[in-house]
């Protein structure tokens, strides 16, 4: 059990500077949550690609000299067309791990199979003991994208570690991005099957809207985000603060379902990642061009790679084609997706009808396949294969399409054809994911001949849309990448691709450790029933009540609950009676405040009924004082104040305090 | 106090027509909308009457939940919604609602087709009624309006079953729908989390059994049909297209496999592949080891099975077939039976529960001499099996739920009373809960005893916290005060100033002047002291201060010492005390007037 913390604070830990591939701490009531666990996978294109078989090409590359001489690295790094590269198994950039300790990590919130890439080195060997919360296509096509990856570098094994090229000196006599590439001594090779099956056996599935409670402190949920399957948000609350963590959302309508905009309402902070990399880009104008541009290389003769991901767009682009295929005459072109996964993948994509959009979840009723890549499956236009050895070797014909990956051009299937295709000016390569710029991701197979097209498909937020629904949804405060801040270093004259929000957004970069603003005024208690039937309400002003609580409060796992205070056990029977009377009073309970005012006709009334019939009433700068005679007694009477002078009369006293209290209100 | 009431309009200590109505915290839910396979007359839809005597039930009804697709959980759904009324929301989980408006349609056309009534729903009423539904994602929340929500858990049973748990404010309500607590060949076990609910409502049409292994059945099924095989016979299975034909599919195919049989198993047609299709289509509501598998070797993409053509029946040799409908009372099944029911070579083998009135019930009652149309006889020679495959949750598994969602009472529907009454003994005696079984019609109410959620202010919380710790002594509990504020829907609980405050009042002050008069042959600061010392050796744990003012303060109790005019042994004490302190400063004028003990100093 946990102690309690009621302090106002909340943190957040930024440990990736990757606006789309985010990954951050946040602390929150006594609970530690990682939002999404990105692995930035750019730093690869710092490497040579991996052949699938031997290429002479690559292996002739000359070695890297420093221009005077002094350095000499032609082991480790190789030049080409200008650009040195490392000769070595492709590496990643971490998320920073020095800026808290990972094993304090209570939960880790994924939002889409994008954004988890990096798990198995947050959760394997750092003393993790947390739980994974994703929803069931985010686990599924979340493992297929890591065991393609695994895949991907261990049937190409390298021998060579290189890690000269990182020391600092040398690394700064180095050109080009290499010499700006930041902390290259924490970047990691891939991990192992075994690591991802290990960190995947900590995820717990959960549905959209379902309402976790962690350590009875804090609720999450996720809400559907609309960018790919299984894809959510997450609201992350106790009952008087509400944080909405939204990653990589959509408002287009692809496949899944839509987004849960209204969901996101009345938070005090909202984080804001994910948006799209192509602002300026339009998804429907690059579908197009996509199309175009393929149905030319084929009716030329030429070949058309897409390098992609195995799961996400491709879906989208299967099912742009199987409209267009007949009305372009592509009816006898071979379609191929190559991927260790691409059978999984094409199977998963059909069996998650309660994560699809409104029309597919309707095609299920029938009951149809939701994606229409069944029937270019079934018709052989599209035809799928685990890499380019085996079956595809002897089916393959050409002019044809290819879907492979890694959309980076530095492993996998697409290393191959880059090879094969790259020097006839006939092909073309037509690059969709928008993750890695296509210019660097070309650089190592420098020069080529085939054509080139760039139509990157990011369907996520753009600013225009995003700056509609924080109008929509009102959070209080904004904490976003600092990219967003501003426009991008290459259009810095479009103030309209950054955020402009009233106040300002929090921005954070890679390290960053963030006090969120919050005003928390109130906490949740449970009165339990035997109290509540106790208390006496008492109407204050129309329509508000009031009652006095006098309770025991109990505090127990982040709950608290207040129950009636136990009456005292009777006093002991053998003491003297007159002992007794000496006795102080035992419960130190403070009278309640009062309220109101007494008015003195109506409390002269009063009197009179009770036998105080000779009141000699004073005015004063205040009120009123009252002489009672016979009693020999005073009684000021004031708007804010009574004063009951009276001696020697406990009883009379008693009497006229229990009198002053019928005009008065207790609080 | 606040109720949850019960009432079944149908399945109250019968099996059909499941239909529960539930009022909680002011919401009326129907659970299922069933019909009842034994009845052809009215009696076959619940009595929708007892809702509302006229007219439409959509202002009598928050919502309705579907449970599963069997049509003794959603065959009356169109006659309610569309023919008696009803326009609210209709929950149920995907495959339910691409399933059962299949079902439906089919129950629609043996009745008005084959039987020809009239005053049945139409095909447009049921595709209207499906309008009205509202697809449920397991563990998926759904805010039914502000106050209440509904969450589906896995039931098992079919595919697509959910168990439902209906909460409103810190009341709440689970309904089971027919549920399996042992996952089979097809689908996973059923599963709930410790949520506690008020009442959990249960199936128990196996209140008594506690069935033996289901591997054990499912070896002695597999050994029958393979004896009948073997001696060149033919098996009929009669099966509902959707269900345990998937399963006992399943079984078949892969004992064929592994026995590399070829006799062939034909499957009739019509429902069947588009059942089979459904099933590839939610695997992921299938059990882990085909969800797993799915990829390399989906389970119901059967090699073995084959589509039948009614001309197979005469085929020489050894077959299965499956055919529908379950019960043998028409079609196919029926069809095949009569030419194979004369040789003794073949069997029959009925894997569920059949209604009184069928042939397939009479069978199974041994009965060898059937009257067909037309005063023809069928001698019945083949061998007779019946071998239960329902998925229901037995005894052992009603305990097993209980224990997982420690249900505050129970309330038992969907059994026969005599066996309900058993498990409502065992339950009560094992739980020490109050466990129900309603008849159709009869209404229980329990009284339930929330909570109430209050918003304490964080100011007050943090000092109680502080001087109390976060556990009470529990000797010395301390007592907190504050002012609860009540206004519209929101319970603030806050301290008394902050009140005053909030609520923009002045505060009142009451005080309280007190001369006493007392015989002490001392000098006034001598009488002071001597009172300061009396105050401390009487009032133990409370503070007490002589302040260089010439005052002595009991907490904030002033008192004051003058001597009288005339004579300077009589001491006038002036004790002077506000509202809030009225219990200690009535106990100190009382206690000074007894004067002070003559032992002090």
């Amino acid at each position: 059990s946990r102690h309690l913390v009621l302090a106002n604070s909340v943190s957040l830990y930024c440990l990736s500077g990757h606006p789309t591939l985010p990954c951050n701490v946040l602390k929150f009531k006594s609970t530690t949550i990682m939002l999404d666990c990105g692995l930035d996978t750019t730093s690869v294109l710092n490497f040579l690609p991996l052949p699938l078989v031997h290429s002479p090409r690559l292996s002739k590359l000359p070695g890297w000299v420093s221009k005077d001489g002094t350095v000499n690295l032609e082991k480790e790094l190789k030049e080409c067309a200008g650009r040195v590269f490392v000769d070595s198994q492709p590496e990643f950039c971490l998320p920073e791990r020095e800026l808290l300790d990972l094993s304090t990590i209570d939960v880790i919130l994924i939002s889409n199979y994008h954004c988890m890439m990096a798990l198995p080195y947050i959760t394997e060997h750092t003393g993790f003991t947390g739980t994974v919360y994703a929803t069931e296509p985010t686990l599924q096509i979340g493992r297929l994208l890591m065991e393609e990856l695994v895949n991907f570098m261990e049937r190409v094994p390298k021998a060579q570690s290189a890690t000269c090229w990182k020391n600092k000196e040398i690394q700064r006599m180095l050109p080009g991005p290499l010499k700006d590439a930041v902390d290259v001594w924490t970047w990691k090779r891939c991990y192992s099957m075994q690591e991802v099956n290990s960190a995947l056996s900590k995820v717990q599935l959960v549905g959209y809207s379902q309402k976790v409670e962690l350590f009875g402190a804090v609720q999450i949920s996720p809400l559907s985000s609309g960018y790919s399957l299984g894809s959510s948000n997450w609201i992350i609350q106790s009952h008087h603060e509400k944080v909405s963590y939204v990653s990589g959302s959509s408002l287009l309508t692809t496949h899944p379902q839509p987004m849960d905009q209204s969901s996101l309402k009345n938070s005090d902070v909202l984080i804001l990642t994910g948006l799209t990399q192509m602002p300026t880009a339009n998804p429907d104008g690059m579908l197009g061009e996509f199309c175009s541009n393929l149905a030319m290389t084929i009716r030329a003769g030429g070949n058309v790679l897409v390098p992609c991901y195995s799961s996400g767009v491709i879906y989208d682009l299967l099912e742009c084609l199987y409209q267009f295929i007949e009305s372009a005459s592509l009816g006898t072109t071979p379609f191929y997706f190559i991927s260790p996964v691409a059978n999984s993948s094409l199977e998963f994509s059909q069996i998650f009808a309660e994560w699809l959009c409104h029309n597919k979840q309707t095609k299920v009723y029938l009951p149809e396949p939701p994606f229409p890549h069944a029937e270019l499956i079934q018709t052989n236009k599209l035809k799928h294969y685990p890499s380019i050895h085996g079956d595809f070797s002897s089916e393959f014909r050409q002019p044809c399409v290819v879907f492979t990956g890694h959309p980076s051009l530095r492993f996998g299937d697409v290393v191959h054809f880059m090879e094969l295709w790259g020097k006839s000016s006939l092909n073309t390569i037509i690059f969709t994911e928008p993750d890695f710029s296509y210019l660097d991701a070309l650089a190592p197979y420098q020069p080529l001949a085939m054509k080139c097209v760039y139509c990157p498909i990011d369907t996520r937020l753009n600013f225009h849309q995003v700056s509609k629904l924080l109008k929509e949804v009102q959070p209080v405060h904004v904490v976003c990448p600092e990219q967003y801040t501003q426009p991008p270093l290459t259009q810095s004259h479009r103030s309209d691709l950054m955020l402009e929000l009233q106040p300002p957004p929090m921005p954070y970069r890679r390290c960053s450790v963030l006090n969120l603003p919050f005003r928390r005024r109130y906490e949740r208690v449970y009165i339990l029933p035997e109290l509540a039937n106790s208390l006496v309400p008492s109407e204050i002003k129309p329509g508000i009540s009031v009652a006095t609580v006098s309770a025991v409060l109990h505090s127990k796992d982040n709950k608290h609950t207040l129950q009636s205070v136990p009456k005292p056990p009777p006093a002991p029977p053998t003491k003297k009676r007159k002992r007794v009377m000496e006795e102080p009073p035992v419960v130190l309970a403070p009278k309640p405040l009062l309220s109101g005012a007494v008015p003195l006709e109506a409390f002269l009334a009063t009197l009179q009924k009770h036998g105080i019939t000779e009141v000699k009433v004073e005015e004063t700068a205040d009120g009123h004082i009252l002489h009672l005679q016979a009693e020999d007694t005073l009684i000021q009477l004031e708007e804010d104040g009574t004063h009951i002078v009276c001696d020697n009369n406990e009883p009379l006293r008693t009497t006229l305090r229990d009198l002053v209290l019928r005009f008065l209100q207790k609080l | 106090m606040p109720e949850i009431k019960v009432t079944p309009l149908g399945a109250g200590q019968d099996v059909g027509r499941s239909c529960i109505l539930v009022s909680i915290g002011g919401k009326n839910i129907m659970l299922d909308c069933g019909m009842h396979m034994g009845y052809n007359d009215d009696r076959r839809f619940p009595d929708f009457s007892y809702i509302t005597q006229n007219g439409r039930l959509t202002d009598f009804l928050d919502c309705v939940i579907i449970s599963h697709f069997h049509l003794d959980h959603c065959g009356a759904l169109p006659y309610m919604s569309e023919m008696v009324g009803y326009d609210g929301p209709i929950y149920m989980t995907h495959p339910t609602k691409a399933i059962c408006p299949i079902l439906l349609e089919d129950f629609r056309k043996i009745t008005v087709d084959k039987k020809g009534e009239t005053n049945f729903f139409t095909s447009q009423m049921i595709k209207d009624c499906m309008k009205k539904v509202i697809p449920l994602n397991l563990h998926q929340t759904v805010q039914v309006d502000d106050e209440l929500e509904i969450k589906a858990y896995y039931a098992g049973h079919v595919l697509g079953a959910a168990m439902v748990h209906i909460k409103v404010g810190s009341e709440s309500v689970v309904y089971t729908g027919d549920y399996n607590m042992t996952p089979d060949r097809h689908l996973g076990a059923a599963w709930i989390d410790k949520c506690r609910p008020d009442i959990l409502i249960s199936e128990s049409t196996y209140a008594t059994t506690i069935r033996d292994s289901k591997r054990c059945r499912e070896r002695d099924f597999l050994k029958k049909v393979h004896e009948t095989i073997e001696r060149g016979g033919k098996v009929l299975i009669p099966v509902f297209a959707l269900g345990r034909a998937q399963e006992l599919c399943i079984l078949l195919e892969t004992f064929w496999e592994r026995m590399n049989l070829k006799a062939p198993i034909y499957f009739s047609t019509g429902l069947t592949e588009k059942a089979n299709h459904y099933y590839k289509l939610f695997i992921t509501w299938t059990n882990q080891k085909i969800r797993k598998t799915f990829v390399q070797r989906n389970m119901f993409e059967f090699k073995h099975i084959k589509a039948f053509d009614r001309s197979y029946a005469d085929n020489p040799g050894p077959m299965v077939v499956f055919a529908t409908p379950g019960m043998l009372h028409a079609g196919q099944s029926l069809q095949i039976f009569k030419k194979w029911a004369g040789n003794e070579k073949n069997m029959v083998i009925m894997p569920g529960y059949c209604v009184q009135g069928t042939i397939g019930h009479k069978i199974l009652n041994g009965q060898r001499k059937l009257e067909m149309e037309g005063r023809a006889t069928l001698d019945v020679k083949l061998q007779v099996e019946y071998m239960s495959f329902s998925a229901h949750a037995d005894a052992k598994g009603i305990m097993q739920l209980i224990r997982m969602a420690e249900p505050r009472n129970m309330v038992l529907v969907h059994g026969e009373a005599v066996k309900m009454e058993f498990l409502k003994g065992k339950i009560e005696q094992e739980f020490s809960i109050d466990c129900y079984m309603p008849a159709n019609g009869e209404t229980i109410t329990v009284t339930t005893n929330p909570s109430v959620p209050v918003d304490i202010s964080l100011n007050l919380l943090k000092r109680e916290m502080a001087l109390g710790g976060p556990l009470p002594d529990p000797k010395k509990p301390r007592t907190m005060h504050g002012t609860l504020i009540m206004k519209e829907n929101s319970l603030k609980l806050v301290s008394s100033e902050q009140a005053l405050k909030e609520l923009g009042l002045n505060e009142h002050q009451l005080r309280f002047t007190c001369r006493v008069q007392l015989q002490d042959p001392h000098s006034d600061p001598d009488t002071l002291h001597r009172i300061y010392t009396h105050l401390k050796s009487v009032l133990k744990g409370y503070t007490i201060q002589h302040l260089p003012d010439g005052t002595v303060m009991v907490e904030s109790i002033v008192i004051k010492v003058s001597s009288s005019a005339e004579d300077t042994n009589t001491k006038v004490l002036l004790l002077s005390w506000s509202y809030q302190d009225e219990d200690l400063g009535s106990f100190l004028s009382t206690l000074l007037k007894k004067g002070l003990p003559s032992g002090l100093c």
